[in-house]
């Protein structure tokens, strides 16, 4: 049983999840503060233009090109990579639970996770441009 | 108004949806798109990229809390997340073909959807005295639940139908940039039975994955900006989290049928003005 109490290998795979998606939020939540006050404290006096879509550019819409743009940083980078990194926190749960489950010995949802990680993957990496 | 005083609207109003959200348990993610686009002309896909991000934030710091206290079904979460994933790429897919006003009436007809669900809540249809179906047998998706004396065992039934209506849910969030929660917890605790607790808090261990599903098109696609997404996601979540410590469990039937007034309000708006061609 993966659910509910008095299952201590259960409780163990509950516990790494929780942490898992917690240890996630804090850091994406911080990456992101600190791309916002670098953005703010740049750009702070401009004018927003969000009125008319335009769509990001080609740098904030890869994995290569958000990675060196946060590198370089530029504070919309970093915000990226900080988005990423969120976007990346419960992907990183199912590919936990693909291992999780197999350890168990529970070929069929090993195999369920795997196939949710495969469809995350293709929305990943499809579409778009 | 320049870029740091549109940030803090923006954040100041989504700390308020994403406070009200966690105290009504309607979410915060509902009111960012018309708040974005309706208030603050934003453009309805960079609205609907933000929007999903911060979803993915407060579902999984709310999740992880869950998960931990032995209430969320992983083995059902996960089985159903295969529907929820496939109609979210779908969604999200469709998002780029459908005219901006066409989203705008789904949006506001989702929302008409969720202020009659939170204000008429359904009987509690618990599965714990009938028998699984046999497909609910073989995924081994009963389970059980903590209470205050003891472990509570409950059966999962209508399987195909739980899995088609998560379908759905998973289009809607791909395809407006929220959870769908309604229609999570509508499958599984109406349909399949599984009973209320479990159902809230798996589709919130759900809302996560299927959001992340989609917000990988829309990076790709150009929808998510820093700028809008920023005070966005830390509102959202700075919001929740006060809200989720301010009332822990505590129940608040005026604060959630003034919520839910304003979010029918906010439909009409978001209707009439797709309509309009104003959105």
């Amino acid at each position: 049983m993966i659910t509910g109490s008095g299952d201590s290998a259960a409780e163990k795979i509950d516990n790494f999840v929780g942490n898992l998606l917690r240890a996630g939020v804090a850091l994406s939540g911080a990456v992101v503060f600190t791309g916002g006050l670098v953005y703010l404290v740049r750009h702070g006096s401009e004018m927003p233009a969000y009125h008319v879509f335009r769509g990001e550019p080609a740098e904030l819409r890869t994995l290569r090109g958000i990675i060196e743009d946060a590198f370089s940083l530029s504070g919309r980078g970093i915000i990226q990579l900080g988005l990423l990194l969120l976007i990346a926190t419960p992907i990183s749960r199912v590919a936990y639970l693909v291992y999780a489950f197999a350890r168990q010995g529970d070929r069929l949802y090993s195999l369920i996770a795997l196939v949710v990680l495969f469809l995350l993957f293709l929305g990943l990496t499809s579409g778009g441009t | 108004m320049n870029i740091l005083e549109f940030t803090g609207v923006i954040a100041t109003g989504s700390l308020a949806a994403g406070f009200l959200g966690a105290i009504t348990g309607l979410g915060g993610g509902v009111v960012i798109v018309p708040l974005l686009t309706l208030l603050l002309g934003v453009d309805i896909r960079y609205a609907i990229g933000a929007s999903l991000v911060s979803v993915i934030a407060t579902s999984s710091g709310a999740a992880a809390a869950y998960v931990k206290e032995g209430y969320t079904n992983i083995r059902i979460g996960m089985f159903l997340e295969i529907a929820t994933t496939i109609g979210a790429l779908a969604g999200a897919s469709l998002a780029a073909r459908l005219p901006v006003a066409a989203i705008g009436v789904i949006f506001g007809v989702v929302l008409l959807y969720s202020a009659y669900h939170s204000l008429n809540p359904k009987p509690e249809l618990s599965g714990l005295d009938h028998p699984s179906d046999r497909l609910a047998a073989l995924l081994r998706l009963d389970g059980r639940y903590p209470t205050e004396h003891e472990p509570v065992s409950y059966h999962v039934r209508a399987v195909p139908l739980g899995f088609g209506l998560m379908g759905v849910a998973g289009v809607l969030s791909g395809l407006l940039g929220i959870g769908s929660g309604a229609v999570k917890v509508l499958a599984m605790d109406q349909i399949m039975r599984v009973p209320f607790k479990v159902s809230t808090t798996t589709s919130n261990f759900m809302i996560g994955v299927t959001a992340a599903a989609s917000a990988g098109v829309y990076l790709r696609r150009g929808y998510i900006d820093p700028g809008v997404a920023m005070p966005v996601t830390l509102g959202v979540l700075a919001g929740s989290m006060i809200g989720a410590r301010f009332l822990a469990g505590a129940r608040t039937p005026i604060l959630r049928k003034i919520f839910s007034g304003v979010i029918a309000v906010v439909a009409i708006e978001m209707i009439y003005n797709s309509f309009a061609g104003r959105l």
